[in-house]
């Protein structure tokens, strides 16, 4: 009998191997079909009239003259006369017109006289610290600083950023029958029908929700949101169906944004490197949201002596929402520019000072101060650290400086609850259906692999059917969870199929069921090939009717083949132009450990894709307000500036990949390796330069400001 | 967006003769890169576009006798490729390699960057070429690019008017002595320095050059002169962004000549560094040079940078002039 663990690691056939993603070529001639893509027939474009001052009340507003414009089939107040609106890019109004150019013709035919209130846009100053302060203290705090030889004093930060998903947020939808059919973009495809109950009047059973591809979503997608029931109750009024993707102003302004973190912080260190205690004194905004929650010191939680206070700063932006590692990059960039900072002041090696300090860690790794020493040792050998590393200042002549800086990370990942079912034809083919999502991370193929792997057939026989809700339900993807989910759930469903199917076909074989195994193609007795039929010749002792395993996380032999909780480290190899303030990134190496792999091709890429956006994150990216208006100044794609590939450097990924490693069962990698890029270019940044540029990004103003 | 009328005529006259010399009320088309996002912004909505894709008459680069003739549709991507153009202009190159993206080197011609509007995002916000329009806040000040976020904003006559000249090619032409052939209606034409194109508006009843509505750039006319050029960007990104300041230096035996971009509301030109490097360059000179041309800057609140910038853009275009050839 087919048992639901996995493999031994030297028995897999394509299970962590490198397999391409199977939506890659579609994707990359343009033929998948995204929600923007969805071109109905009578289908309306649906248009938001967005709030143009930060904080402000509507003194009146009349939609008559867009009303009675030829085309335009609703219109639609969102705010009205007295409504309160707190921040530039809110929704006001909306409509549906029969073309996008007179949706926006319709927009201005629309006027509204809006009473100005004051807004609030700084909050990179503590003094502005509305919202409640969280304070913690552990130990003896004064103790600890009187036990140090260094005490190092440090202000570092991190300016706001959006998700800036390259495919906005929206939907396309349409009612027949009574029913509604929505095309959205979405993290959430089991889940998008709850949201849409109402503004439909429909139950979530008579709301079919299709996703097959989406364009990124980073924790900034999972509910229908104010677009999505709009877009209903357009298309709703209007009896046709309806377009609404927001433009992307609107999308940077309003569709999620990461929450700025600044910290005043001091370390204590004795003079051989230890560290005796820390203070910090954190806030940050997440616009009219709150600020999430920072978690300081990141990673060495367990230094003796701590104190850590977190204030926050309402302010007139779009709400933040959770973007990839909610609170780790911010706090990774406060803690380990902090330590590093204190260790060059002690004059002491960082690497060796971070591997010091290992017995501080509060992470739920196991066996972490081993894991987190290998991984370094690691990295420091790919970026060629012995040969590189300098104290920190590059004393080399020239404007150009190089310098090395690295960071640590940690996160859970654990498998989310999942349904997949496997179905078995009498042809051979198979089947493999789960409503998760496939936001461009490669669930759909990791399906295919597993079920593949289950079967012991190619992954051509296996069809993964993804992105539909009237598939077997799987959870938002958030929090690094889905792989762990589907992963789980699918390999179930495909062992409880595969049983079924050798009760049928064991008698053939002259040997009891739980005597065969498939591999290769073939379903044989155990261990003996000579007593076997091909995979083809066993399905046609089915007959007529198909095969159905299915399947759940938790799995339905209480086999647990997931599991939660990695490290992770990464080391930067930078040059600074002291003359333009201009970094470059020569490198970035990502060691990660990640329990089992499931496609080792689509990790990688995982962990590039990090990578990128950290290089982003940490150089260019910053969504700037203006103080006056409390616009944002930059919601295009021109001054919010994202990486290219010539921004990006070399990139080096290694996965840890040990029987060790591998046994430990799959965790979710969405969101560890872009935890790190950003403390550890500010540390190769400070490598470099000799001074620390204390916010990100750094951008040529500040580094010249920091060297001045 | 307005409903407006198109035309692609095959000659230059009878576009010229299509067009309006009414401010604002008609746009001629080359690439329509810059154009056609500015009307999808309702920064300009004029009622007809006149295109030039037709008008093979101002398509091409020439060698006029020891001079080179540039028509003004010619793509970014033609000046980029033409090995004439990189022997004799590596300052040339180097600005629309800058540029980067091959969309923009396959569809953004030579007058197009020339006369593409400025990047100041109170201008591309709709708060007007001089950020003072005040109907996009209880904002009564002079202007939001004073008072506001300026750190891309102009470090030198920055008086009336913040926003930068956005074309990195203009320095380049204006360093080499470039003159642009203009053509308005009934055939008249005028040649005047590139220079000369360009204009602070002093109320926001003007732009930022001084072409009438019907006036169209055909040629570009660089002189041949000898002089070593070169051109050193700052850049932020690698590709896909315009320069934070770039600095254009030429190098001829009658004396040298610095041009600056992004740092004005023009292409700005510094005598005084030209004086201070004078036929011969060398480190000294390059770093004397920078620092003239610094002189004078009157930074905003957010952008004292740029005058480092400055320093630094000049001294490195000098010392790539030196190298050449
Ligand atoms: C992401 C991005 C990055 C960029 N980076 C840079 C950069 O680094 N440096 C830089 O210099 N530019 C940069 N650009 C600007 C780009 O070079 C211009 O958009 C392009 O060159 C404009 O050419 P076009 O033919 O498309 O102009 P169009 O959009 O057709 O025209 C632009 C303007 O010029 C007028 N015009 C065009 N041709 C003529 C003519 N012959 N006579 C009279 N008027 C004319 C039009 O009426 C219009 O007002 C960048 C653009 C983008 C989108």
């Amino acid at each position: 009998m087919a048992k639901s663990a996995w493999p031994a690691m030297g028995d897999r056939t394509v299970l962590g191997s490198r397999v391409s993603r199977l939506d890659g070529p579609i994707k990359t001639t343009g033929a998948a079909k995204y929600a923007y893509d969805q071109k109905l027939d009578g289908m309306l474009y649906g248009r938001f009239l967005i709030a143009p001052y930060a904080h402000g009340k509507i003194k009146s507003i009349d939609v008559s003259a867009a009303e009675a414009m030829k085309g335009v089939e609703v219109v639609q107040i969102i705010r009205n006369v007295g409504d309160e609106f707190l921040y530039a890019g809110d929704a006001i109004a909306a409509l549906a017109a029969t073309s996008e150019e007179l949706a926006v013709d319709a927009l201005d035919a629309i006027k509204v006289e809006y009473e100005i209130l004051e807004h609030q846009m700084d909050d990179t100053t503590v003094d502005n610290v509305s919202g409640r302060v969280r304070t913690s203290e552990d130990g003896d705090v004064a103790a600890g600083f009187a036990e140090a030889d260094i005490v190092h004093e440090g202000h570092y930060g991190v300016s706001p950023i959006t998700h800036c998903c390259l495919e906005s947020h929206g939907q396309v939808c349409e009612f027949k029958d009574g029913e509604l059919w929505v095309w959205p973009s979405t993290q959430n495809v089991s889940g998008y029908a709850d949201g849409l109950t109402k503004s439909s009047g429909l139950e979530a059973s008579k709301i079919h929700v299709d996703c097959q591809v989406m364009g990124g979503g980073f924790g900034s997608k999972f509910g229908a949101d104010q677009w999505g029931n709009v877009c209903t109750e357009l298309a709703k009024a209007a009896g046709k169906p309806v377009k609404l993707m927001l433009e992307r102003d609107q999308e940077l302004m309003t569709a999620g944004a990461r929450p700025s973190a600044h910290a005043d912080v001091k370390v204590g260190l004795k003079k051989d490197g230890t560290i005796t205690a820390w203070e910090s004194n954190a806030w940050g905004s997440g616009g009219t949201g709150g600020a999430g929650r920072l978690q300081l010191p990141y990673v060495f939680g367990a230094i003796p002596n701590s104190k850590v206070g977190q204030g926050t700063i309402r302010t007139n932006r779009g709400s933040q929402r959770a973007w990839r590692a909610p609170g780790h990059p911010q706090s990774c960039l406060i803690t380990m520019s902090a330590l590093e900072d204190a260790a060059a002041e002690a004059g002491i090696d960082p690497l060796e000072f971070f591997k010091k300090n290992l017995d501080k860690l509060d992470v739920r790794l196991p066996n972490a101060e081993n894991v987190y020493i290998e991984e370094l040792d690691i990295a420091a050998d790919l970026i060629g650290y012995k040969d590189k590393a300098h104290p920190r200042g590059d004393k080399t002549s020239g404007p150009i400086k190089r310098g090395l800086g690295m960071s640590m990370h940690t996160w859970g990942g654990a498998g989310h609850p999942s349904n997949a079912d496997v179905v078995i034809n009498p042809d051979g083919s198979v089947a493999v259906n789960c409503a998760t999502q496939d936001l461009g991370t490669g669930a759909r193929t990791a399906l295919s692999i597993v079920v593949a792997e289950t079967l012991g057939i190619p992954m051509d026989s296996v069809q993964a059917n993804i992105g539909n809700n009237t598939l077997p339900p799987d959870n938002p993807s958030g929090g690094s969870t889905t792989i762990g989910g589907i992963s789980s759930s699918s390999r179930d469903a495909a062992t409880n199929a595969l049983n079924a199917m050798f009760a049928k076909v064991a008698s053939g074989l002259g040997v009891a069921a739980d005597q065969l195994e498939a591999r290769g193609g073939n379903v044989q007795e155990i261990g003996k090939p000579d007593n076997s039929m091909t995979w083809k010749k066993a399905c046609a002792l089915l007959g007529s009717n198909p095969i159905k395993g299915t399947g759940a996380k938790p799995t339905s032999d209480g086999t647990k083949l997931d599991n939660s909780q990695v490290g992770g480290c990464q080391m930067a190899d930078v040059s600074v132009d002291i003359e333009t303030g201009v970094v470059t990134i020569n490198e970035m190496v990502a060691v990660q450990d990640i329990g089992t792999i499931i496609n080792l091709k689509c990790a990688e890429s995982q962990v590039h894709g990090a990578l990128i956006m950290g290089v982003t994150y940490a150089l260019y990216e910053e969504a700037i307000y203006d103080p006056i208006t409390g616009k944002m100044l930059n919601a295009d794609m021109e001054f919010y500036r994202l990486a290219g590939h010539a921004d990006v450097g070399k990139l080096t990924v290694h996965m840890m990949q040990t029987e060790e490693h591998y046994s430990r069962g799959v965790i979710g990698l969405g969101e560890p390796p872009v935890i790190s890029p950003g403390a550890a270019i500010s540390n190769a940044v400070a490598n470099a330069i000799g001074v620390r540029v204390p916010t990100l990004p750094l951008t040529p103003d500040r580094v010249l400001a920091a060297l001045a | 967006m307005k409903a407006f009328e198109y035309a692609a005529p095959g000659d230059l006259d009878d576009a010229i003769a299509m067009l309006s010399d009414a401010p604002g009320d008609s746009a001629v088309m080359a690439g329509g890169t810059d154009l056609v996002t500015s009307m999808k912004q309702g920064l300009v909505s004029p009622n007809r576009v006149v295109s030039l894709r037709n008008v093979k008459a101002i398509n091409g680069i020439q060698e006029a006798g020891p001079d080179l003739r540039i028509g003004a549709a010619t793509t970014l991507g033609e000046l980029l490729g033409h090995s004439l153009v990189a022997d004799l202009y590596p300052s040339i190159t180097t600005a629309v390699k800058g540029i980067g993206s091959p969309q923009l080197m396959s569809v953004g011609t030579v007058g197009g960057d020339l006369l593409q509007a400025p990047r100041c995002w109170y201008y591309r916000n709709g708060m007007g070429l001089l950020a003072d329009d005040a109907g996009a806040a209880n904002f009564d000040g002079d202007s939001m690019a004073v008072e506001g976020d300026n750190r891309y904003h102009a470090i030198f006559d920055n008086k009336t008017a913040q926003f930068v000249s956005a074309s990195s090619l203009a320095p380049a032409l204006i360093a080499l002595g470039a003159n642009a052939v203009v053509r308005g209606p009934k055939k008249a034409e005028r040649e005047i320095a590139v220079a000369d194109l360009f204009r602070t508006p002093s109320s926001s009843d003007e732009r930022e050059h001084v072409l009438k509505g019907n006036e169209v750039i055909s040629h570009i006319n660089i002189p041949a002169s000898g002089a070593k050029n070169g051109t050193y960007e700052v850049r932020t990104r690698q590709g896909l962004d315009w320069p934070i300041v770039t600095a254009s230096v030429a190098i001829a035996s009658s004396g040298a000549k610095v041009v600056l971009g992004h740092v004005a509301p023009t292409p700005w030109v510094s005598d005084a560094a030209g004086k201070a490097l004078g036929g011969k360059v060398d480190e000294t000179s390059a770093a004397k040079a920078g620092e003239e041309a610094a002189n004078g800057a009157t930074p905003l609140s957010h952008n004292e940078y740029k005058v480092t910038l400055v320093k630094v853009a000049v001294k490195r275009a000098a010392m790539a002039a030196a190298a050449h050839g």
